[in-house]
C-alpha cells in the first residue's frame, strides 16, 4: 500500500521491519529524525524484542553495535557527517571483525566549514573501510536497501552502510509502498551468525593477527566482498520477487544502450539526471545515465558491460578527493581501464549546492561539445575564488577564508555579526 | 527553463517565517496531493531554522511519479505566510506566468505595496485572524492551504482536511479544518467576486 511519508518515518518503519534487537545510535542532524522515531517505537511497544541504547556518542554507537552483533544480535545504527568520523576507529573494526551491523548514513557535508547539508564527503571517507555500501536514489528504494541491507550483511557476514542523502532525502515527504511483516518474514530469516559471543560454546573474537596471517585476513575480507558482487543482484531479485518491487542490484542503466553520453552518479542526484536525459533524448540526444547502485563493492565489470566503448562518460559526483579530483571517477577509471572513450570528472552538489537540470544540461551539452575539461566543477562561482587568491596574494594575514567569502557574498560572520565595526 | 518543463507538473514555494509551519504546510500540501490520488513530494529548504528566520518550503504535484530534486525556482503558486517578508526578500523570484499568489495579511494588495499584479492572480487572506479565531494560535499554515485548494485546481478542501486529520490530534485538528473550511470558502467568494467584476 504506497503511502506519503517523511523519508525518515520510512526508513524507521523498514528497519523496524527487519526486527532488529539491538538499535545503539546517537542523533545527529539529517539522521536525527530517523533513530528518533525508532526509539519512541521501542518504548511504546511498536517494536518488540528491541534494545534501545541511547549511547553518549557515535563512538560508543559504534562499539555497542559491535559488542551486540558479537554477541548475535540483529544490531542498527544510524549517523551522519562528523558523527560518522567520530566513530571511525569502531567502523574498521566493525568489518574487520566481520559483524553485519547495519548503519544508515544520512550523507552530509563534513567541516570545517561546518555545513549540514548534504554531500557524500562523509560516507566517501569511508569506501576503504571494508562496509559494503549502498545507495539510495529515493526514498522507496532507500527503504527497500535497508531491508536488503539486513539479509546481505547476514549472508556475507560485513556490515552494510545504506547511504541517502540527507535532508534531500530523509527531510523529503514523497510516496512509499512499506512490505508487508510477512513479506519481510519471508525474506529476512532470523540471525543465524558466523561467529558469536556464547558462554556455552567460548570463542575469543578479536585476536592480535600479526605479519604471519595479517594479509590473508585483508584477502579474505576483499573476497568477501567480491562475492557480494553476486551476493546482491541475487538477494535484489529475490526482493523483487517476494515484494513485486525492484529495487537495489549494482547499477541501474537508463537509456544507455545507444546512448554517445553517459552519465555515471549515484543518490537521489539520479532522479534529476533522469528528467533531463529524457528531455535531451526528446531532442534528439542520444545520452543516458548509469546509476551505481552499489559503491562497495564496486561493480567493476556491470560498469564495464553498460559503458562499453567508445563512449564519452561523465561522472558527476558528490564529493572531492582534495589534491586529486573525482573519486567515483577513479573507480570508474579503474573500471573501464583499456576500453576506448574519454571520461570527466564533475563535481557537484558540495555542501548542499542544488544541482538543477539547467546546470545539468549545460554540462552535458559541453560533454557532447568534448567541451568538458577533465575535472571541473558545477556552478563554480569564479569570481568568488579570484577574489580571494587575490587577497590572499595582496596580504600575507588575509584572514580566515570562509568568513572572506561569507562577506564577499553579504553574509555577515565573524565579529561583524555580533556588532563591531570591520 | 521551459524545455522539456511538462505541462502537467504543478510546483509550489511557500515562504514564511520559522514558527509559522512553513514545513508542515508543504509537507500537508503533498499528503492532501497524494489524497487526491496524485503524485506529491515535499521538501524544506533545509536551513537553520531558527523562530523567526525566513523559511522556504516546497511542494510538487504531478500525475506520474517525481524523480526531480532541485529547488523550486519557478513555481505555478507561491504561499506567503508573512507578509513582512515582502520587503525583505524577492518571494516572487521567478514565478510562472499565470502563477497563483496567495498572501497572508489583513491589508490590501496597494497596502501591501503590490501595484502591478502582471498575469498573477492574487489572493490576500487574513489567514492569522482566521487560525486565531478558529485554533486560537496564529499558525496561518493549514489555512492558506484551505486557501489555496479554493484557489487552484490541483485538490479540493477535502483533501486538505484529510491530510490535516492525518496530521494533527483530535482538537488541534479540527481547529484547523474550521479554519481551513472558512479560508476556502472566503477564497471561493473573492475569486468570483473578482471574475464577475
Amino acid at each position: 500500500m504506497l503511502q506519503q511519508l517523511e523519508g525518515s518515518q520510512a526508513i524507521a518503519r523498514a528497519v523496524a521491519l527487519a526486527r532488529p534487537q539491538v538499535i545503539s545510535a546517537y542523533p545527529i542532524s539529517p539522521q536525527t529524525h530517523i533513530v528518533e522515531t525508532l526509539s519512541r517505537m521501542v518504548k511504546d511497544g511498536h517494536l518488540q524484542g528491541c534494545e534501545y541504547l541511547n549511547v553518549e556518542s557515535e563512538f560508543a554507537a559504534m562499539s555497542a553495535s559491535i559488542g551486540a552483533s558479537a554477541a548475535g544480535a540483529r544490531s542498527y545504527t544510524a549517523t551522519a557527517s562528523q558523527g560518522l568520523l567520530f566513530m571511525v576507529e569502531a567502523v574498521y573494526n566493525a568489518s574487520g571483525l566481520g559483524l553485519p551491523i547495519v548503519m544508515t548514513v544520512a550523507n552530509r557535508a563534513i567541516g570545517a566549514p561546518i555545513n549540514i547539508w548534504n554531500d557524500h564527503s562523509d560516507a566517501m571517507s569511508q569506501r576503504d573501510s571494508g562496509w559494503i555500501q549502498l545507495y539510495a536514489e529515493d526514498n522507496q528504494e532507500a527503504l527497500d536497501l535497508h531491508i536488503q541491507a539486513f539479509r546481505l550483511a547476514e549472508e556475507v557476514s560485513l556490515p552494510v552502510m545504506v547511504c541517502m542523502d540527507g535532508f534531500i532525502l530523509t527531510h523529503a515527504f514523497e510516496e512509499v509502498a512499506l512490505p508487508t511483516q510477512e513479506q519481510v518474514d519471508e525474506f529476512l530469516p532470523p540471525f543465524d551468525p558466523q561467529q558469536v559471543l556464547d558462554p556455552a560454546e567460548p570463542v575469543s573474537i578479536g585476536a592480535m593477527v600479526g605479519p604471519e596471517a595479517f594479509t590473508e585476513v585483508r584477502y579474505l575480507a576483499h573476497a568477501k566482498q567480491m562475492q557480494a558482487l553476486d551476493t546482491i543482484p541475487r538477494i535484489s531479485e529475490e526482493y523483487a520477487r517476494i515484494t513485486g518491487r525492484h529495487s537495489g542490484g549494482l547499477v541501474d542503466e537508463y537509456l544507455t544502450d545507444d546512448a554517445d553520453t553517459i552519465i555515471i552518479a549515484l543518490g537521489s542526484v539520479l532522479g534529476t539526471l533522469k528528467d533531463v536525459v529524457e528531455g535531451l533524448r526528446a531532442q534528439g540526444q542520444p545520452v543516458g545515465v548509469l546509476g551505481l547502485k552499489s559503491f562497495r563493492p564496486f561493480p567493476s565489470q556491470a560498469v564495464r558491460d553498460a559503458i562499453g566503448s567508445g563512449k564519452r562518460v561523465v561522472v558527476l559526483e558528490k564529493a572531492l578527493a582534495v589534491g586529486i579530483g573525482g573519486i567515483v571517477s577513479e573507480n570508474v577509471h579503474t573500471a573501464l581501464a583499456g576500453l576506448p572513450g574519454t571520461t570527466s570528472t564533475v563535481i557537484a552538489g558540495l555542501g548542499g549546492r542544488p544541482i538543477t537540470q539547467d546546470s545539468l544540461r549545460d554540462m552535458i551539452t559541453a560533454a557532447r561539445n568534448d567541451e568538458l575539461p577533465q575535472l571541473s566543477f558545477l556552478d563554480l562561482k569564479v569570481e568568488l575564488v579570484e577574489r580571494e587568491l587575490e587577497r590572499a596574494r595582496e596580504q600575507r594575514r588575509s584572514g580566515p577564508t570562509p568568513e572572506n567569502l561569507l562577506r564577499d557574498i553579504g553574509q555577515v560572520s565573524g565579529p561583524e555579526a555580533f556588532g563591531a565595526t570591520p | 527553463m521551459g524545455l522539456g518543463r511538462r505541462t502537467d507538473l504543478f510546483q509550489i514555494r511557500i515562504h514564511g517565517r520559522g514558527g509559522q509551519g512553513v514545513v508542515t504546510a508543504a509537507e500537508l500540501l503533498s499528503v492532501a496531493a497524494f489524497q487526491a490520488g496524485r503524485h506529491a513530494q515535499a521538501f524544506p529548504s533545509f536551513g537553520s531554522e531558527r523562530t523567526g528566520a525566513p523559511v522556504v518550503s516546497y511542494c510538487r504535484i504531478d500525475d506520474r511519479p517525481i524523480r526531480l530534486r532541485e529547488p523550486i525556482s519557478d513555481p505555478d503558486a507561491l504561499i506567503v505566510q508573512d507578509a513582512s517578508l515582502i520587503a525583505q526578500i524577492n518571494v516572487f523570484s521567478g514565478v510562472r506566468e499565470g502563477a497563483t499568489i496567495l498572501i497572508n495579511s489583513e491589508r490590501t494588495l496597494a497596502e501591501l505595496g503590490i501595484e502591478d499584479t502582471g498575469s498573477a492572480t492574487f489572493v490576500v487572506l487574513p489567514a492569522t485572524q482566521i487560525a486565531l479565531a478558529h485554533i486560537g494560535r496564529p499558525v496561518p499554515n493549514a489555512v492558506l492551504l484551505g486557501g489555496f485548494s479554493a484557489a487552484t485546481d490541483q485538490l479540493n478542501i477535502e483533501d486538505v482536511i484529510e491530510a490535516i486529520t492525518e496530521r494533527f490530534p483530535g482538537r488541534i485538528a479540527a481547529g484547523n479544518i474550521e479554519a481551513a473550511r472558512e479560508a476556502a470558502s472566503l477564497v471561493g467568494e473573492m475569486l468570483t467576486e473578482a471574475r464577475d467584476g
